[in-house]
């Protein structure tokens, strides 16, 4: 199992030094000019010239590439020009705010996703499964910021129930973290829809029904647990797609986040504060992958023996 | 074979009192693309009270979905028909609840896979003591019933292997394992569904004898579902032959074997490679086997059958009793037997 993981991380440092290269590149490849956007169009190319020599983006490419790679080891981005301050600084401030999201839209999609998979999946063909069905097929093509805008259009103008934007009381949370939820919750239910009606098929829940077990119980007792397995790995993947999901959700409900962070960096050409963003989400997403595979070996133990010999 | 085993079951009748099942007029439908497809025919047959009855038949011939409806185990959709009368009690129209408590504590099942039959997830303790744990037994009977079925079930070093996964599980101890899960109930009927075909030869015997051995000892009735001639000939007393969802013959296994009285039971034994006599070539049975799904009219063995006549082809033959204990669906039954 350590040796398991301790090989993981060695991957991990590739990874991260592949995603940190690539980011550099894009950033710099991407049309606009860090000075240009700060200075403003009028901006004579003697003052641009400067800015860019205190930037260090007179310097040659692979400079450049080498000390920000250097400085990037030592979770060290540069300051953002936008912001006044460390870049990391920044994005660590934000970082929270987006976490609880995350973590808030995962617990929703896992508990709510799980359970009408598990329903509709322990009868196929059945009324529940055909409902599920096509709510998830619905929820999976509703582009977030028009779900968004919606749910802000019903509960919070609408009915007045709930606060369209900001932060403050757990109330606020609710409309982003279901609007990021929804279409991870298809994602979920559809899956282990699958799964389970996979399961449910096979020979070892014949046994279990012949020990004269409820359709329940076979089903909480024994397809669960299998149908779990290809769940856990996708939950795992999604989370990190979920923090970019994040970005869209967090702009609609004004949510003090990395995405609207990062969006802002984006706009304003904020290398130092685009780069942080990006390699640490795929820092996170690398732990989450990892996290999703060991949860794996815990519950298949024909690969716990694999990885263990 | 004893001469007199042979006398005593195939000289009386069996009487009703003693059938611990009585299958009756069985049939069952599944959907298929066409319209329903009637898979089991018309069946009948009784499982006596601590004896053994092999169920053969090639694949298609509706022997699986016989013993899935004893059990109560159909695919969704399934329609049946007939009687299943359990101590006389028909558990084919009993509510779903009668039906479940059977399964398990009266008639268990054993399959063919057993890698595929227990749960990879699942310690093979937890699995076989589970219908134990769900009759509220204390968590250290369970344990302690579990080291003896298994044990019981000739798995070596029991207390030790119940920590164990099914992966880490040859083929033959999966199937023991298998085995004590399917008596960890107590029941009295035990169906066995080719429960020797994904093993390897030299367990196959093994198991076979195991079985025997059980069904002794507990008293057990057991039906042992199969395409294996040679399995069935081993260790049941009674034998039903089937055929694209009927019945062809029924009778004691040893006299129905030597002597067939239903031309597709006597190409059955045809085929079986004898490995005593010197003819070491077995016949091969010709022609393919007929499905429920296309099954052609009159005696549905007619286009396969050596002895088939213009009758054969438009009149279905009904089960009649062709000897004293034997039944054959064959018109010509009596020419068959002749010697």
């Amino acid at each position: 199992m350590i040796r398991v993981v301790l090989r993981r991380l060695l991957i991990g440092v590739f990874v991260m030094w592949g995603a940190a290269s690539l980011i550099f590149v894009i950033v710099r490849v991407a049309p606009g000019d860090p000075a240009t956007v700060m200075l403003g169009p009028d901006a004579d190319p003697e003052q641009i010239a400067r800015l860019h020599e205190t930037l260090g983006l007179d310097r040659p490419m692979f400079a450049q590439y080498l000390s920000f790679l250097g400085d990037a080891v030592r979770l060290d981005f540069g300051d953002s020009h936008r912001l006044g301050r460390p870049a990391m600084e920044a994005v660590f401030d934000r970082l929270p705010a987006t976490i609880e999201l995350t973590l808030a839209a995962t617990a929703i999609a896992v508990v709510v996703g799980l359970t009408l998979g598990l329903v509709a999946g322990g009868r196929p063909g059945g009324v529940v499964d055909r409902v599920v069905s096509a709510a998830t097929i619905a929820l999976q093509s509703f582009p977030t910021f028009w779900v968004g805008i919606m749910l802000i259009l019903v509960f919070a103008l609408g009915l007045r129930l709930l606060p369209s934007a900001g932060v403050g009381t757990p109330q606020h949370m609710v409309l982003p973290a279901i609007t990021l939820a929804l279409p991870f919750t298809a994602i979920v239910a559809r899956l282990t829809r699958s799964s389970v009606a996979e399961s449910m098929r096979e020979p070892y829940v014949q046994t279990a029904r012949s020990k004269g077990l409820t359709e329940p119980q076979v089903l909480l007792g024994h397809a669960l647990r299998n149908s779990l397995i290809p769940v856990v790995t996708v939950v795992g993947l999604q989370m990190g797609a979920l923090m970019g999901g994040a970005v869209i959700v967090e702009n609609v409900f004004a949510w003090p986040g990395l995405g609207s962070l990062v969006v802002d960096a984006v706009a304003n050409r904020d290398y130092a504060v685009v780069q942080a963003v990006t390699l640490l989400i795929a820092g996170i997403v690398m732990v989450l992958n990892l996290v999703a595979d060991l949860l794996y070996t815990q519950l298949d133990p024909r690969i716990r023996m694999e990885g263990a010999s | 074979m004893s001469d007199v085993r042979t006398a005593r079951t195939g000289g009386a009748p069996v009487a009703q009192h003693e059938a611990l099942l009585q299958v009756d007029g069985l049939t069952v439908d599944l959907p298929g693309t066409r319209g329903d497809v009637r898979v089991v025919d018309g069946v009948s047959f009784d499982v006596p009270a601590g004896t053994t009855v092999g169920l053969i038949g090639e694949s298609g011939s509706g022997k699986t979905m016989t013993a899935n409806a004893i059990i109560g185990l159909l695919p969704d959709g399934a329609r049946t028909g007939g009687r299943l009368l359990w101590r006389g009690e028909d558990l084919l129209h009993a509510d779903g609840a009668r039906r479940r408590k059977a399964r398990g504590h009266e008639i268990s099942m054993i399959f063919q896979d057993p890698l595929a039959a227990l749960n990879p997830t699942q310690r093979i303790g937890r699995q076989v003591g589970e219908i134990l744990r769900r009759d509220g037994v204390g968590r250290a009977e369970v344990r302690r019933r579990v080291v003896e079925l298994l044990d019981r079930a000739g798995v070596p070093d029991p207390a030790e292997r119940a920590n164990r996964y099914p992966h880490e599980f040859s083929g033959g101890l999966r199937q023991r394992a298998m085995i004590a899960l399917a008596l960890a109930g107590s029941p009295s009927l035990l169906l066995a569904d080719e429960p020797t075909t994904a093993l390897d030869v030299t367990v196959q015997a093994r198991i076979l004898t195991l079985l025997q051995t059980i069904q002794q000892d507990e008293g057990l009735s057991v039906l042992l579902v199969s395409h294996d001639l040679r399995v069935v000939a081993n260790v049941a007393s009674e034998v039903v032959v089937m055929y694209a969802g009927r019945v062809a013959e029924r009778g004691p296994a040893p006299v129905v074997l030597r002597r067939p009285a239903h031309p597709y039971t006597k190409a059955l034994v045809r085929s079986v490679p004898a490995v005593r006599t010197k003819t070491a070539l077995a016949d091969p049975l010709p022609g393919a086997p007929a499905t429920p799904a296309n099954r052609p009219a009159g005696c549905p063995f007619h286009p396969r059958c050596p002895i088939a006549r213009d009758r054969c082809r438009t009149e279905v033959p009904a089960v009649r009793e062709v000897a004293p204990g034997r039944a054959a669906a064959c018109h010509f039954a009596e020419e068959v037997l002749a010697p």
